[in-house]
Parts: structure tokens; sequence; C-alpha cells
């Protein structure tokens, strides 16, 4: 539902962004509102995940403006980005081989009160708690994606950025990242999702933006899903 | 007045060597040689391969010694190549400096031995902080090459510093009162002196490798040394970290040095002739093994000493033979992770 009355959380306008000489976003403009998920679709190298890589600061070049509660990120390092209650789970998920499951977990610090607890991310992801002492890598896709979600739960952030988190899984796992997607909504997080499988998207996002060669060119809620059918599978080329 | 050599009250030599042979092969070793015999002259003397165990057991001592600085140096090696991508070859200079500094602790402000192992190592780190801050900072994203080049440049202009004011003579520094004289083990004569630096060196190779690869801390080093930007966008300050890594390695090189002035004379070139030997410790280790380096450094002095007992002839030159054949079949290195 789109509510009017509900803060501004993140707010994104005129965001460009460059890989070295290669400008790829030509002026991002959107925002996602306190406790909504909001999910970024678009064509493969449209400029989704260099979004979230903009938002979270881990980009070589940007300019515009990225404001989280209120506040003007956009000159600041990625590690003040986050200390202001962002977190970010990567497309290829970051797991790191040279530490074991349990310092995987327990890596990224707390950057504010009210995360989850490790006891509670272990309820979600009953898997994570009976390979502890495995290498991070060693898991299997499903284990890592549920490992690169469980530990930025624990940080406090409330905005989480989550890009393609059921990429390439079965579909007993994508239910249960749906489940902790409307979880996390329950308990109040702030979700910027990106996904290819709309599908998906269609379960657990409030709002949608469609992206194209590094803009935003559309975007709708939920309930206006049935009706941008068509103009989204011309969008996406499905 | 003169402050007396190093090893000067420990190398009075046992008149009743019965194998004179055995001496001269212990004499024609490499410089970091020293020799243990006693001063009493009275352990009690067999042979072992119709070597005498004064010969052998004191080989594999200075072996052990050789070894400690190698671990000290090639771990201090390893970690700042892990975190920064850097070749460090300013580290035998750094660790010179430590040495030095400890001299004039002493010299200058009478501050002895312990203490200086603790500020050596702060202001010499401290200076690293700065090299990093200055110069380093700039080369990660390029060729190991450039650093490389810095880093080498840097130890010519340190050591030519240090050389032009205090020539290149060694300056002696005492062991300390309370590790004077040895034990009579029976087999050999132990200077109390080494015995600490052996056990000393081993304790912090073993602490440091704790730190890394058994603490939050080391998760950290650990995980950035992976994929730093990642670690950076959890809220971590990784260009610190850095920083304080760099710091670290060449405060290890300077305990180092601080360790080594009362065995081998404080010079500007005890850097440049030790290092030489301790990348071919890193590359037979393989660069990126916290344990590598330790295993390595100490295994590959014990070999050293080992070689100076059964073939004096290719003592100086066994670490490089054990480089190539490394090379050849593990070119990683032994312990190493990464090609
Ligand atoms: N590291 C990089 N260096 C240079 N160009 C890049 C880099 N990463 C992405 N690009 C380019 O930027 C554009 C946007 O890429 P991006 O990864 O944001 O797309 P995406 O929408 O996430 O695609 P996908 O759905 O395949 O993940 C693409 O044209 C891509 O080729
Ligand atoms: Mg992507």
């Amino acid at each position: 539902m789109t509510d009017a009355a509900l803060e501004t959380l993140l707010l994104v306008e005129d965001l460009q962004a460059w890989y070295g000489e290669s400008h790829v976003l030509h002026g991002v403009t959107f925002d996602v509102r306190s406790g909504e998920v909001v999910t970024l679709l678009g064509r493969n190298g449209a400029g989704k995940t260099t979004t979230l890589k903009a938002v979270m600061g881990i980009i070589g070049t940007r300019t515009g403006s990225v404001r989280y509660e209120g506040r003007e990120l956009i000159g600041l390092a990625s590690n003040q980005i986050a200390r202001a209650g962002l977190a970010f789970c990567p497309e290829e998920r970051g797991i790191f081989a040279s530490l074991d499951v349990e310092e995987n977990l327990l890596l990224p610090p707390e950057v504010r009160p009210g995360g989850l607890t490790t006891a509670q991310v272990f309820e979600l992801f009953p898997n994570l708690k009976e390979r502890l002492r495995s290498q991070g890598t060693k898991l299997s896709g499903g284990e890592q994606q549920m490992l690169a979600i469980g530990r930025i739960l624990r940080t406090g952030a409330r905005l989480v950025l989550l890009d393609e988190p059921t990429e390439g899984l079965a579909p007993v796992i994508i239910q249960q990242i749906g489940r902790t997607i409307h979880m996390l909504k329950s308990r109040g997080f702030t979700i910027l999702l990106v996904e290819q499988n709309f599908r998906f998207a269609s379960t657990v996002a409030d709002r949608y933006y469609v992206m194209e060669h590094g803009r935003i060119v559309d975007g709708f809620a939920n309930a206006e899903l049935e009706r941008n059918v068509e103009k989204l599978h011309d969008y996406l080329g499905v | 007045m003169r402050s007396k050599r190093p090893g000067e009250g420990l190398t009075i030599e046992s008149t009743d060597d019965p194998h004179p042979l055995a001496r001269n092969r212990v004499r024609a070793t490499s410089p970091f040689q020293g020799e243990v015999t006693s001063p009493i002259g009275k352990t009690r003397m067999f042979e072992i391969f119709g070597i005498p165990s004064q010969a052998l057991f004191g080989q594999l001592l200075i072996g052990l010694i050789n070894g400690s600085f190698y671990a000290l140096l090639s771990l201090g090696l390893a970690v700042i190549f892990g975190m920064l991508n850097i070749i460090n070859f300013t580290h035998g200079a750094q660790y010179m400096m430590g040495a030095f500094v400890a001299y004039f602790l002493l010299q200058w402000a009478g501050i002895n031995y312990w203490a200086a192992l603790v500020i050596a190592p702060i202001l010499v780190g401290f200076t690293g902080i700065i090299v990093e801050r200055l110069f380093l900072q700039w080369l990660y994203k390029l060729d190991h090459l450039y650093g490389l080049l810095l880093t080498f440049g840097l130890a010519l202009v340190i050591e030519g510093v240090f050389r032009n004011y205090f020539g290149s003579s060694g300056l002696p520094y005492r062991i300390p009162d309370a590790l004077q004289g040895g034990q009579n083990l029976g087999f050999m004569f132990l200077p109390n002196y080494r015995a600490w630096v052996v056990v000393f060196s081993l304790a912090v190779c073993l602490a440091t490798w704790f730190v890394i690869e058994r603490t939050r801390l080391g998760a950290y080093l650990r995980a950035a040394t992976e994929n730093p930007t990642l670690v950076r966008a959890f809220g971590i300050n990784v260009p610190r970290m850095i920083t304080l890594t760099y710091g670290f390695g060449v405060a290890l090189a300077a305990l180092a040095g601080v360790m080594a002035a009362p065995i081998y004379n404080v010079s500007p070139q005890m850097g440049s002739h030790l290092i030489i030997v301790v990348f071919a410790v890193v590359v037979i280790g393989g660069m990126g093994s916290i344990m590598g380096a330790i295993v390595t450094g100490f295994g590959l002095g014990l070999i050293e000493g080992l070689t100076k007992v059964f073939f004096p002839e290719a003592s100086n030159t066994v670490i490089f033979i054990i480089m190539a054949i490394v090379l050849i079949i593990r070119p990683a290195g032994l312990f190493g992770r990464r090609v």
C-alpha cells in the first residue's frame, strides 16, 4: 500500500554514477518510505546493482543526492554510510572464504541497537546453526544466501538493500526468503530489493520501480501490478 | 667507556676440543654465525655422525636464532602483504632502525633493553604509519611492482642516511644483565640471551597468529584481505585498519631489530644482509600465510644450521637452493593460498 503519510526514509535524486570513464547511472530518482518493501526491476545491465552500490557508497564516482532520514550521504565513505543505518547484501553474496560460518555471521559490527539477536537469526535460518564451524564458502548456494542476509540483520540497520536474493535458488529456499522479508517488514525493517523474478517480487513488494539504461522509467504500487503486467513484460523483455 | 662487544663473555673457546676439523667447519659459515662454546669448558663431549655434540647443537642453536629472526621478519612481511598487497622491501631497514633506536635509547637516554623492547617498536611502527599515509596508500590499486620499487628506494635512502651518520662498522649493544651468562646443559652450553630470543620470538609469532586466526579483530583483517570494499560497506574503517596493519608489521621488524642488537652488531647494513634471506624464506613459505611464515622461518633456520655442520660449503646457499626447488614444484610456496 502506498501511504503518503508514511515518512520518507530514503530519497534518491538525480543520482549519477560512473565506473571509471563509463557513465552508468544517468539521473536516478526514487524514494523509499519507512517500513516499505520497494523493488527495482529491469533487464540485465539496466543499472540496478549500480544503484544499490551508489546508495551504499561503494562505486568510484557518484553525484546527485542520497538522503537517508533527511541526512545527505553522497559525500560520505561507505563505512560511514553503513554507520548511518544501511546494510547491503551483494548480488554475489560476499561470503568470506577465510572465515568460518560463525565468523561470517558475526563480522558486520552493530551500528545501532535493535537488530536481531544471533538466536533470532538461527530461528530464521536453522541450517546455519548446524554449520557454524564450516568454512563460509563450503555452504550450499542457498545457505550462503541465508548467511549473507542473516549477518546484516544483526547490525541494527533499518534499511536493508538486497540484490537479487533469490537468484539461482530452489523454490523452497525462495519461499523461505519470502517469509523472511515478510517477517522483517512486520518488525519494522525497510527493504530495497533488486529482482529479476517479478513473480517472487509480487509476493513481497509494496511498490516497484522499473529501470532502463541507468534511469528509472516507471513506477507503480503493488495494487496496480495487474494493470501494468503487459507493460512490464515489454520492459523486462519476457 | 666502551661497552663490551656482544658475545664477548661467551666466546672463550674450550681448549680441549678433540675435533679441530669440526671447529673449522663451524667457522666457515654465514655472517650470522655465532660461536657457542662453553666458558667453563666442562660440557661433556660425544659425537653424532662423527660430529661433536657441541658443534651440532651449537649450530642448531644458531639455526634457531636465525630462524627466530626469519620468522619474525617474514611474519611481518606476510601480514603487510596480506592487507596492503605490497611487498615491503623497507622491512630490513625498519629492522635496522629498531636496533638503532634501542642503541640510541641506551646510549643517550640510559633507557635499558627491556624498555627498548616496547619503545622501539612503537617509535619505528609510528614511522611506518607515516610512510603508509604519505606514500603507500596511493599504490594499492597499482601493480605490485610500484610498491616494491617505492619501498626498495626508501630502504636505500634510510640505509644511506644511517651509514652517513654512523659509518658501516657495527656499534656494540650489551646483553642485559638479567640475561648474561648461560646454562650448561651437559651436551652443550646455552647462553641465556639466545634462549630468550628463541622463546620470546616464538611467543610473539604465536600470539600474532592467534590474534589473526582466532579473534574478532583477526576476522576483520582476514575479511578485509579478501574483500575490503564489502568489509568497509559493513561499517568498518578499512583504510585505518590498513594503516595500523602496516604500522604493526613494521613494529614487528623493529622488535626483531631490538632483539638482534645484542647478538649482531648494530650497523646500517644489518637489515639488508638479513632481508635477502628473509625474502627467500617468504617465497618458500608462500606470501599470504601467517603460520606458513612462522614454520618456514624457524624450519629454514634449522636447516641452515644443520647444513653448516654437515655440508658447510652450501650453508650460505642452501636456502636459495630450496627456494629454487620450491618455485619449480609449488610456485605459490609451501603454504601459499594463491598464486
Ligand atoms: N565494475 C564495472 N565496471 C564497468 N562497468 C560496469 C561494472 N559493473 C557494471 N558495469 C556496467 O554498468 C551497467 C549496469 O550494470 P549493473 O550491474 O548495475 O546492472 P544490473 O541491472 O544489476 O544487471 P543484472 O540484472 O545483470 O545484475 C552495465 O552496462 C554493466 O556492463
Ligand atoms: Mg545486478
